[in-house]
């Protein structure tokens, strides 16, 4: 049996075997755990509650200013008994989902997003505000001591792809291989992949900052206390572009996240996500590998 | 009774959602919640100067259309008498927790030293206009009331009314003497319109635009905020829980 220590690094455990055919490996580490599930609640929170705000002026602006009479490079809005998104000069209908619905009781309603997506489901600026501005602590400490941890225990070159990974045709390959859903077995299913590698880079080290940063921009105190905030994003409207574009990646990626958990076997992918402890998938041919050392499964076709 | 994935995926959402909506109904965890609102008054406070100045942008910067929001136009029959006076008979009344309590006409304060800045005003609802406004410095105005030793905040009480409540606004001693926070008469070299808060309004640059309180009749030196209305400072304050401190 491995030690339970939950911060010793993945590479000091043996694989250890299991049934005889399972190997099942530490995969994540407890700050790795408690950092994930903290954010899955809080990110959730931040979207839900942020689309609340946004239904209060569903209008986005390049600049310094932006306000009803100015040009909106994006707008969600209705006319008659039809929503729409416009983004510059291309616009989509929406009805139904954004701008315009009718509620269970008869009633239409304008907002830009509907009240299934929002915090609170009704509407409610201030309320949004609330939920918004506490759990925005949450977010922005925990990624602060994420940050230091994975500096302090190295994680965080697992995480940044190497040269060679980027290599156009690597990158080909892999793209192919995930549209394939063909995924590594073995070993090297314990290495990140350089796609995966990229996703969970851009959100770490670009989309979390950048939303946390602009958020900041839009906040008047702080503009005031850092000046560079509204100069290093080319104004607060431009920050609030910024901060939508951001959030609407991270929606993305946890989309296509939640979708390659599903495709990758959810319940051992949620376990090691829980308890650490992963089962190496195995090759499709039932021939039990030896059991190697982590490094020296390497080889694969 | 076979439950689909789609079932439990929907009803678990509906059930998160409606938690979220229950959750936020709870006096206790809106005060939970509230409790941030300290935190970000106290960080932002740490890392800035009680000094530091809004950003003050040029004449070329300024929005074409400077949006007017909420009261456009107070219309009482008290207002709409001054209004046709061209505000001749308005007084802004100082008094409270002061040694000498005023009533300024709006040429005693036109006389008075001036700042003009060209800055941003940006809304809760997410949208910003920059104008410019000229107006006297507050802190002018408090020496001359000369402000007793008990006294924390000031209150702004304004002539339009929201049904049967009046609006009223209220900043704490720190903002009152920021250099930029001015009783403004003019927005963009013109006598201030109604839409935007004939005769005088608050300008407090670091903070959001409801606190930035229009058609001022009355400022009150206070040692506290409980017992005037709903006690929480202003009028958004009170009636939908908007934050006290907006300058985030």
């Amino acid at each position: 049996m491995a030690t339970s220590d939950p911060l010793r690094p993945r590479r000091d455990n043996q694989p250890r075997t299991d049934t005889g055919a399972d190997e099942i490996v530490r995969r994540h580490r407890l700050t790795t755990r408690l950092w994930h599930w903290t954010n899955a609640l809080t990110v959730f929170v931040m979207l839900m509650s942020g689309l609340m705000i946004f239904n209060a002026h569903p209008r986005l602006y390049w600049g310094q200013y932006g306000a009803n009479n100015d040009h909106a490079w994006l707008e969600i809005g209705s006319r008659g008994e039809s929503g729409y998104l416009r983004i510059g000069a291309v616009t989509i209908p929406t009805t139904g989902v954004l701008g315009y619905r009718v509620e269970a009781n008869g009633q239409a309603n304008r907002r830009a997003f509907p009240g299934w997506a929002t915090i609170p489901s009704n509407y409610s600026l201030s309320a949004g505000r609330r939920w918004h501005l506490a759990f925005a602590w949450v977010l922005a400490i925990g990624i602060l001591a994420y940050w230091l941890v994975i500096l302090a225990n190295r994680h965080w070159r697992g995480l940044l792809p190497r040269r060679a990974e980027l290599h156009p045709r690597h990158l080909w390959h892999e793209i192919k291989d995930h549209a394939r859903l063909r995924f590594p077995t073995g070993a090297a299913a314990l290495d990140y992949n350089t796609l995966q590698k990229l996703s969970y880079a851009g959100v770490i080290f670009v989309l979390l900052p950048l939303v946390i940063l602009t958020g900041l921009t839009m906040s008047p105190g702080m503009n005031a206390a850092w000046g560079w905030l509204p100069d290093l994003f080319g104004g607060r409207q431009s920050a609030r572009s910024i901060h939508f574009i951001c959030a609407m990646l991270i929606a993305a990626f946890i989309l296509v996240h939640l979708v390659m958990v599903v495709l990758a076997g959810p319940l051992n992918e949620i376990r090691s996500m829980i308890t650490g402890w992963y089962r190496l998938p195995q090759p499709k041919p039932v021939t039990v590998p030896p059991p190697a050392p982590a490094q020296a499964a390497e080889a694969q076709p | 009774m076979i439950l689909s994935r789609r079932t439990l995926l929907i009803g678990g959402a509906s059930g998160l959602l409606a938690g979220c909506d229950k959750l936020n109904d709870s006096p206790n965890f809106r005060e939970t919640l509230r409790s941030a609102e300290g935190l970000t008054m106290r960080a932002q406070r740490l890392i800035s100067s009680r000094e530091a100045l809004a950003r003050e942008f040029d004449p070329a910067d300024r929005s074409p259309v400077f949006r007017a929001n909420g009261t456009r136009n107070p219309d009482t029959p008290d207002y709409n008498r001054l209004a046709a006076g061209r505000f001749a008979d308005w007084r802004l009344a100082v008094d409270g927790l002061v040694r000498r309590p005023l009533s300024l006409s709006l040429a005693q304060i036109m006389r008075m030293p001036n700042r003009a800045q060209i800055t941003r005003h940006d809304c809760v609802e997410g949208w910003s206009a920059i104008g410019k406004w000229t107006g006297v410095p507050l802190s002018l105005v408090l020496d001359q009331a000369a402000l007793r030793d008990e006294a924390r905040y000031l209150v702004f009480h304004c002539a339009d009314r929201y049904g049967s409540r009046p609006y009223y606004e209220s900043i704490d001693l720190i903002d009152a003497f920021h250099p930029q926070t001015i009783l403004a008469w003019a927005l963009n070299d013109r006598l201030l319109p109604i839409p935007n808060g004939a005769p005088l309004r608050l300008r407090v640059e670091r903070q959001l635009g409801y606190k930035h309180a229009k058609y001022l009749m009355r400022i009150e030196a206070r040692s506290t905020l409980a017992g005037l209305y709903g006690g929480r400072g202003g009028y958004w304050e009170d009636s939908n829980d908007y934050e006290w401190y907006a300058g985030i």
